[in-house]
């Protein structure tokens, strides 16, 4: 009996102790965290203020008019339909092909044996962690060459399917990867009675396995439309006409352009995130298990 | 898991694949595989042949064998390179010593749920979304000469602080930048393996008398192996890899060398060494012992 009670007082003091304790790293971690959205914030108030206004008064004037001026006038000054328009030319076919290719060999992988299957998966997921500069001169010179062959110069170097290919073929990599340590946990049992049915292999793909992936393709789109959204490497060595560029990489050489008026660029810089921070609020859970899909198998 | 294979296994092998199945099959492997290896193993493989040559980029027949030339010269007369290589391990040690560890802390306070925690995991989750060149422009803000910092500081743009074009500080800012994003993204991975670890484990160890620290050490972390396999992965990887941010302050003008951006070196024009060939090679063989980690971590169910 006393012991219980012994026990239970050091409980309660353990307990009282914690609070005041966590209240102390609560209240750390929370500065540090305004400390964290701050650059965020003071982007988007800069791009809500009039340049003229902050010429005359400095950066830490209180502002007489607070509009969204600088929105309108980036979008047409700065072109960003046109680069919006490039961006989704390049994200949306990219995506499709990433989760079509990953989850075929993932299908295979994973549900008929053959003695390559470990070799091919390894294979995929190590090409997918090699890094971008040691694959992109030979890639480069490809492009050109191919052009000059089919003589029409531009049919990948300098053009969006360019991009979308070599995205396709780093990214199904992490896809097939993904996907394939996903379809290990789909029943057996399901795959067996499609095949006891006699239904061909394309059919078990895609009346059966399919379906069941639905939640996976789903994480690893969002996760994948904003790792190819965000890319800025590829774009910049594949593409030399601007107009052709997509909004990461343009943003580059507007942020040059228009270095004077930062206002205008601050609400540039907004509007260009405006996408992942829609994903971010939206679509967060799937981008979460996307993520940890991958890194902790198991 | 590898018993689920076993048993299609068995069951795939009593049958024989119609002439259908084996076109199916052999489509879906093959075209994958085809797009994976010209675009990704080949090139590799190419550009660790083309850094032993000279080469003007133009046409194949006047690629010239060059032997060591293109590491000897990177080894012994380009100084930008072991600027360079210091940048990265500079790099590494910071994500590695200061960045990783809070990005570990940070999810463990999340984890237990203290007070604001959810406000907590978006504030430090939302730079990780945004991408590098969205990053540079809002930093860029913070700390150009006429901007919040310099501002905040008092001084006025003849006497600002420059934080990227002073030798002695650009590095410590630009890690700053870098790990606004990479703490976030570390806290990520490890809230999601966090919440693998059974609490009663931690509840145990508390009751025992073990303070938060101890139970951390002892408990917490050893329980996540293979979560923290990767964090270190992931941190050396993207500490030899640097390269958007860097690229979106400097362009690719010297002012900041880092081995990503050194390969865009002597690629083009008459008489090009291989030089960027060979600087992506020491990139790679940089990063083969984390990409190794990496899939013996990942792979070990399979290859038992």
């Amino acid at each position: 009996m006393s012991i219980d009670i012994e026990l239970q007082q050091a409980a309660v003091k353990y307990k009282n102790k914690q609070k005041v304790k966590d209240r102390f790293i609560s209240a750390f971690i929370g500065v540090f965290a305004i400390v964290w959205i701050f650059p965020i914030a003071w982007t988007i108030w800069t791009s809500l203020r009039p340049y003229k206004d902050v010429r005359a008064n400095g950066v830490f004037s209180i502002p007489k008019t607070l509009n969204l001026d600088n929105y309108t006038e980036a979008i047409s000054r700065m072109d960003l339909p046109l680069y919006f328009w490039n961006t989704a030319a390049i994200t949306i076919p990219a995506v499709f092909l990433t989760l079509f290719f990953g989850s075929l060999i993932a299908f295979v992988v994973s549900r008929y044996s053959f003695k390559w299957n470990v070799s091919l998966l390894l294979l995929f997921t190590a090409g997918n962690l090699l890094p971008a500069q040691l694959v992109f001169i030979p890639v480069f010179k490809m492009y050109i060459t191919l052009g000059k062959a089919i003589g029409i110069p531009r049919v990948l170097y300098d053009s969006h399917w360019g991009v979308v290919l070599i995205h396709v073929a780093f990214q199904m990599g992490f896809a097939t990867f993904v996907l394939s340590s996903y379809m290990k946990t789909v029943p057996k049992e399901i795959s067996e009675s499609a095949m006891v049915d006699g239904a061909s292999v394309f059919v078990h793909y895609t009346k059966v396995m399919l379906p069941l992936l639905r939640p996976a393709l789903a994480s690893l789109g969002v996760l994948m439309t904003t790792w190819i959204y965000n890319d800025f490497f590829w774009a910049l060595v594949l593409m030399s006409t601007d107009s052709k560029r997509p909004i990461t990489s343009a943003l580059g050489r507007l942020q040059g352009e228009f270095v004077t008026d930062y206002n205008l660029l601050a609400a540039g810089a907004t509007i260009a995130a405006l996408p992942t921070l829609v994903v971010f609020f939206v679509l967060r859970k799937q981008f979460v298990s996307g993520l940890t899909l991958g890194s902790t198998k198991g | 898991m590898s018993s689920t294979a076993k048993d299609i296994n068995k069951v795939s092998r009593r049958r024989a694949f119609s002439k259908a199945d084996r076109t199916t099959l052999s489509a879906f492997v093959g075209v994958p595989l085809f797009f994976h290896l010209l675009l990704v193993w080949i090139p590799a493989l190419l550009t660790i042949l083309l850094s032993f040559t000279y080469w003007s980029g133009i046409s194949i027949s006047r690629i010239k064998w060059a032997g060591l030339a293109n590491y000897k010269n990177i080894f012994f007369d380009t100084p930008a390179f072991w600027e360079a290589l210091k940048n990265n391990i500079i790099w590494l040690g910071w994500f590695g010593l200061i960045a990783t560890p809070i990005g570990i802390l940070l999810a463990y306070q999340i984890d237990r749920q203290i007070r604001g925690h959810k406000f907590y995991e978006t504030a430090y989750y939302l730079p990780v979304v945004l991408s590098l060149a969205v990053t540079g422009i809002i930093w860029n803000f913070l700390l150009r000469p006429d901007g919040f910092v310099n501002g905040l500081f008092g001084r006025d743009i003849d006497n600002a602080i420059s934080f990227f074009g002073n030798y002695d500080i650009n590095i410590y800012v630009i890690l700053t930048i870098a790990s606004w994003r990479h703490i976030g993204y570390i806290m990520l991975l490890y809230l999601a393996g966090l919440k693998s670890v059974d609490a009663s484990l931690r509840e145990a160890s508390a009751l025992d008398g073990a303070t938060e620290w101890q139970t951390f050490k002892r408990v917490v972390f050893p329980s996540m192996k293979p979560v923290n396999i990767i964090v270190i992965v992931i941190t050396i990887i993207e500490s030899l890899r640097a390269f958007d941010i860097v690229y979106i302050i400097y362009g690719s003008s010297a002012g900041f060398p880092i081995l990503g951006t050194l390969v865009f070196q002597n690629i083009a024009g008459e008489g090009a060494s291989m030089k960027g060939a060979a600087y992506a090679v020491i990139l790679f063989v940089l990063s083969i012992g984390p990409i190794i980690a990496y899939l013996r971590t990942t792979f070990k169910s399979d290859v038992q």
